[in-house]
């Protein structure tokens, strides 16, 4: 309404030539102040660093996520000048473990108070030392367990009935005449569950569809109610899980004492008709003695969604062996529950940043 | 002497349609197995001696020809539940039963049709073929799947396979919804959580994952065509485990190639298997598997032992225990 008045008072005054001149400037000036209050409003939203949009990092769908609270700087962008955009930065956000949180990056972040993974695992952070420079370190447990337990059960299952074996017969232009290996059963068969978390629950959960048996080995034991939900039988000794499962499932979190868990003797204990499915990181087994496994018949075959490394080099005997089915680490790649997992990792940056309580930290032991 | 054990014919032991060794040692402990190859080196001969006809993977066919070379068959003994490729009436007509292997075959279905949803719908066979491809460097962000828990599965055909795959379905907290010629009782849809559609338009509409588990009939064939593949969800996929005439191929091509539906996964088609040139074999969102609902070692032979009792019931002249009788209403 002023903005009216203001205009006709002009136009009255000054004739129409010079008015609109003046009125030009005017509107000039008012639209450099409204550019200007929109970029103190977005440069009130605190810097975040993320890797990439696309390549390895995110799909192009969450980045509205992370921009309602956040002035999002790529690692690319952030490297043309560090000195300027460092200082700005208050939130680091990991993803596929990058970019990085290591000592020459973190020192050019001076204003950093969080860095925020995306997903549960987070063996790739050095937590004491980041925290030790007083930034926060969050997770993202939860919300990556359907997914991942679904993942587990689509790699048992496509495992134990050659679907990928299936698949390239049916399709192949060549062989018609080629039968497809017989598969196991997986209804009533065992299921061996080492790392009984809230993944290796839900795991249970969706065996126990199958009416499979399902045995358990956890650092602790669960309660009875969490057992019997499931049918799940305690095995205080993993060496007879690994002797009574038909399926191997790990879904521990990757530690010291967890790396190389699965080696030459555990797989020896297998039956020769068992499968093992890997969906918690590559180093918990010791791959060679794998592929030795795989190679003799020790045991039936392999699933991984994990490796060490990620991706495998592209001479590694995994990748020729008949017996192994591998995905790459694609074990919460759905877009609901990636939206989710990002929107988890900026609850928790926000939190930090607000010297909130933070949903997912992750404390130093 | 030995008493003599009863003439059976099969296909073949070994080869494409054949029997796997451990499985023809079952049969032989029973019968004096001939092959279709020696059978017609001298039918007159042999012929006469065959009481039981033990099929597998349609094998071998129980066509005019070949049944009026059997003067002395008393049944013919399907191995699997699907017995839309027997003449019934026909066979009947010649003094032969037939029987085929229900229950033994539910478990290992409903397991692969479960198997086929999750590659499906969380890209297991891209991914394998990306993780072992020479040329990836990079784990890619791309690879999206759609979710399985908490999605909403339509089953059609509820019988005793539709009825194990909702069972599986409730471990993954998937909405189950399901049509079929008859509503299941009440204990049984509370079991799994089931809610009856009468009307298939509704299913197909409301369905992430859309699964066919029906026989097939003539009142199932073309079931799914291009108007019910047009209303179902773009995110959603179809399932088939029943035959392949169930579904119009074409209209599935069609629906596949233009974004109707997101994706599809088929133990079965029509033919099996498909021409080397069928557009279904191009396209990089279908799964299909060689007909493998039973392909288990532990099922096989459950078969195989089923098909046994059926067949030894029927040459002692006792009630056949899977004998197959077609409604007269059906």
């Amino acid at each position: 309404m002023q903005g009216v008045c203001y205009v006709r008072c002009v136009r009255r005054l000054w004739g129409p030539a010079q008015a609109s001149q003046i009125l030009n400037v005017t509107n000039m000036h008012r639209s450099v102040r409204q550019l200007q209050h929109k970029k103190v409003m977005e440069d009130n939203k605190p810097w975040a660093l993320i890797s990439e949009v696309g390549g390895q990092g995110y799909i192009e769908e969450v980045t509205d996520i992370m921009k309602q609270h956040f002035q999002i700087i790529c690692h690319k962008d952030f490297l043309q000048n560090p000195l300027l955009h460092g200082p700005k930065i208050q939130a680091m956000f990991v993803w596929n473990a990058l970019p990085a949180p290591e000592p020459a990056l973190l020192s050019s972040l001076p204003s950093l108070k969080v860095v925020a993974n995306g997903g549960v695992g987070i063996d790739h952070l050095d937590v004491s030392y980041i925290t030790s420079l007083g930034v926060k370190v969050t997770n993202t447990p939860g919300v990556v367990s359907d997914a991942t337990a679904d993942i587990a059960m689509g790699l048992l299952l496509a495992s134990a009935r050659n679907i990928v074996e299936g698949h390239q017969i049916a399709v192949n232009p060549n062989t018609t005449h080629k039968q497809c290996q017989m598969g196991v059963e997986v209804t009533g068969s065992t299921l061996g569950i080492i790392g009984m978390g809230h993944i290796g629950c839900k795991i249970a959960q969706r065996g126990k569809g199958f009416d499979m048996k399902i045995v358990y080995h956890n650092r602790s034991r669960r309660n009875v109610e969490d057992e019997q939900a499931v049918g799940a039988s305690y095995h205080d000794n993993m060496d007879d899980l690994l002797k009574a499962s038909d399926f191997v499932v790990l879904a521990v979190n990757l530690t010291p004492e967890t790396t190389g868990l699965i080696s030459h003797r555990e797989l020896s204990l297998m039956k020769p008709t068992a499968t093992l499915v890997n969906i918690s990181r590559g180093l918990v087994v010791d791959q060679d003695a794998l592929v030795k496994a795989l190679q003799s018949g020790t045991i039936r075959a392999a699933a991984l969604d994990v490796t060490h490394p990620e991706p495998l080099p592209r001479d590694h005997p995994l990748l020729g062996l008949p017996n192994v089915l591998i995905t790459p680490h694609v074990g919460t790649n759905t877009y609901t529950t990636t939206r989710r997992m990002v929107q988890r990792m900026v609850e928790n940056a926000v939190a930090a940043l607000k010297g909130q309580t933070i949903p997912n930290e992750v404390k130093p032991k | 002497m030995a008493e003599e054990k009863t003439w059976a014919l099969v296909s073949e032991v070994g080869g494409e349609h054949g029997y796997l060794e451990e499985l023809a040692d079952i049969l032989k402990q029973h019968f004096r197995i001939i092959c279709y190859r020696e059978l017609l080196e001298d039918p007159v001969l042999h012929g006469p001696k065959i009481q039981v006809l033990f099929m597998w993977k349609y094998c071998p066919a129980a066509e005019p020809l070949l049944l009026g070379l059997l003067p002395s068959l008393k049944v013919v003994v399907s191995g699997g539940v699907g017995i839309d490729h027997l003449d019934v009436p026909f066979i009947n007509s010649l003094g032969a039963k037939v029987a085929n292997t229900p229950g033994v075959v539910s478990d290992s279905t409903a397991d692969l049709t479960m198997g086929l949803l999750l590659a499906s719908a969380r890209k297991i066979l891209d991914g394998h073929q990306i993780a072992i491809d020479p040329k990836t460097m990079h784990i890619p962000q791309s690879l999206m799947g759609v979710e399985v828990t908490g999605s909403t599965l339509g089953i059609i055909g509820m019988g005793e396979i539709g009825y194990k795959i909702a069972q599986r379905s409730k471990g993954f907290e998937m909405k189950i919804l399901y049509h079929n010629r008859t509503r299941r009782n009440v204990e049984d849809e509370q079991a799994v959580r089931a809610s009856y559609c009468e009307s298939l338009d509704d299913l197909l509409r409301k369905s992430h994952f859309v699964v066919i588990a029906v026989k097939l009939t003539s009142d199932t064939t073309g079931l799914v065509g291009h108007r019910e593949l047009s209303l179902m969800k773009p995110t959603a996929t179809l399932v088939n485990i029943s035959r392949g005439q169930v579904v119009d191929q074409d209209a599935l091509v069609k629906a596949l190639q233009s974004g109707s539906i997101r994706a599809a996964a088929l133990d079965v088609t029509h033919p099996e298997p498909l021409p080397r040139d069928h557009p279904l074999l191009g396209l990089p969102n279908v799964l299909i598997t060689p007909h493998i609902g039973i392909s288990t070692y532990n099922t096989a032979r459950r078969i195989v032992e089923k098909m046994v009792e059926n067949a030894l019931a029927a040459v002692k002249g006792l009630p056949v225990p899977n004998e197959v009788k077609l409604q007269l209403h059906n």
